[in-house]
């Protein structure tokens, strides 16, 4: 089986239905047996970094549950919780075995006793199941496990939670799950995206993922890019790539562009001048506060209001607070109003000192991370739209 | 000693402002904010106090 040269890696198979494991198999071969020490050297040595937001170099994780006894489970996290998101759950519609196979590399790996593959209410649950009927004798049986697609039910130790007791909703940490999760055992949770790098790279090796990208980011990731862009959708690409040639790839502005949100929800706004001047590399985001998160980008047109767009964001992530924690329960309900207030113009003078100190305050309180990601949102939405919009953006909101 | 809020099980009853000012403030929703995680020796009666008379038993202590 010959690498494949270039570009597309993990959306190669992607076509109208699901590709069969024997279709699979014909076009990456059969799944190799690597022992414990063979993946995480060959993931290690590949550079990859978890595709779920966190951004943990994904050998470093294998090594830490690996070192544990008694793993009970390896969870593929499909929940894609992220409305702007939509990689994980094109790879488990199109490609479902090539994300298998990275969990029974896993399973393997670590010695976990079941696999489970999580996902979200309406999303591609019976490809999934097609794709488990097909895995070959022998190998561990995976239970598949659905749950609400709300914005923290995808967090590790909700997924854990649910597989538990059925409640979707974050617990306190520590104990981490890959410290104490399913049956208070060390569970491996691995989104779906970097499960199907390490499908690809158990095959071809690092030396291959490595020709794209850069060496500080080696490889490609999957992006959703969505908002006033010609060709809204999922696509792959190096890391490395300036923003601007991905907004070329994606067919270019559908209309004047004021602003992109990358990360998705939880991210950063970066102004068009500053996104030109980016590439897809965590050093060059980094430069303007950002990060890839679960590679989600947003592009604002220039005839909306911003602060608009950020309030109507803030207060979805204020609904979709899990409801366990007072500060991020009140809190971002606090900021996302008063947000809506900036953004109608009614707001009272040094609401946006009084938003900035409740983001102080919520900060760091809830058992989860979902305050601190929302007033991450907020902050950034401040620094880019709140020293003022022309009069003419106001209450235009874009859907 | 350190002091610690459970912020699932806390439900803002407040007792723990009360007897530990110096560690302890209200947001503006009533909810407890650490101040100052590391208690004084002064205090560690006072603040197993606290976590003894937290209603839902959010107060944490972690000796150390």
């Amino acid at each position: 089986m010959s690498p494949p040269a270039g570009l597309p890696r993990l959306l190669a198979g992607v076509g109208r239905g699901m590709e069969s494991r024997a279709a699979h198999e014909r076009r990456h071969g059969p799944l190799p047996t690597l022992s414990t020490t063979g993946l995480i050297e060959v993931v290690e040595h590949s550079g990859l970094r978890g595709r779920g937001g966190a951004d943990f170099p994904t050998a470093a994780k294998l090594r830490a549950v690996a070192a544990r006894r008694k793993v009970s489970a390896v969870v593929v996290n499909g929940s894609e919780t992220e409305p702007a998101s939509s990689k994980d759950v094109t790879l488990l519609k199109h490609v479902p075995h090539l994300v298998l196979d990275g969990a029974m590399l896993c399973a393997h790996a670590v010695d976990a006793e079941a696999v489970f593959v999580r996902m979200s209410e309406g999303q591609a649950v019976r490809n999934v199941e097609t794709a488990i009927a097909e895995r070959p004798a022998g190998e561990l049986p995976i239970a598949l496990v659905v749950g609400p697609d709300r914005y923290v039910a995808g967090e590790e130790s909700a997924v854990v939670h649910q597989l538990e007791s059925g409640v979707a909703k974050p617990t306190l940490t520590p104990p981490r799950p890959y410290e104490k999760g399913y049956r208070n055992r060390p569970t491996l949770i691995q989104n779906v995206e970097t499960l199907a790098q390490i499908g690809l790279i158990a095959r071809y090796g690092p030396a291959w993922y490595r020709q794209l990208g850069t060496d500080e980011d080696p490889g490609t990731a999957l992006l959703t890019v969505s908002g006033a862009v010609v060709n809204p959708g999922v696509y792959e690409m190096s890391f490395g790539t300036p923003l601007h040639a991905l907004i070329d790839a994606v067919g270019g502005p559908r209309e004047p562009l004021q602003a992109v949100l990358v990360g998705g929800y939880f991210g950063n706004w970066l102004s068009i001048e500053d996104a030109w001047h980016t590439r897809l590399a965590r050093e060059s985001l980094r430069e303007h506060g950002a990060s890839l998160g679960a590679g989600v980008l947003i592009a604002l047109p220039a005839r909306v209001s911003g602060l608009a767009e950020s309030a109507r964001i803030a207060s979805y992530l204020a609904d979709q607070s899990a409801g366990q924690c007072g500060p991020c329960i009140y809190g971002l309900r606090a900021i996302a109003d008063a947000m809506q207030e900036l953004a109608d113009g009614s707001a009272a003078p040094g609401t946006v000192e009084q938003i900035r100190r409740w983001c102080g305050e919520v900060d760091g309180r809830g058992a989860c991370h979902h305050p601190n990601g929302a007033v991450r949102f907020v902050l950034s939405s401040l620094r880019l739209f709140a020293a003022g919009e022309p009069a003419s953006r106001r209450r235009r909101q874009y859907a | 000693m350190k002091i610690a809020v459970n912020p699932i099980a806390c439900e803002g009853h407040g007792m723990c402002v009360e007897l530990l000012p110096e560690l302890i403030r209200l947001d503006d929703w009533g909810y407890p904010v650490i101040e100052v995680e590391l208690v004084p020796r002064s205090l560690e009666a006072l603040a197993r106090r606290a976590a003894d008379v937290c209603p839902t038993l959010a107060l944490l202590l972690v000796d150390e």
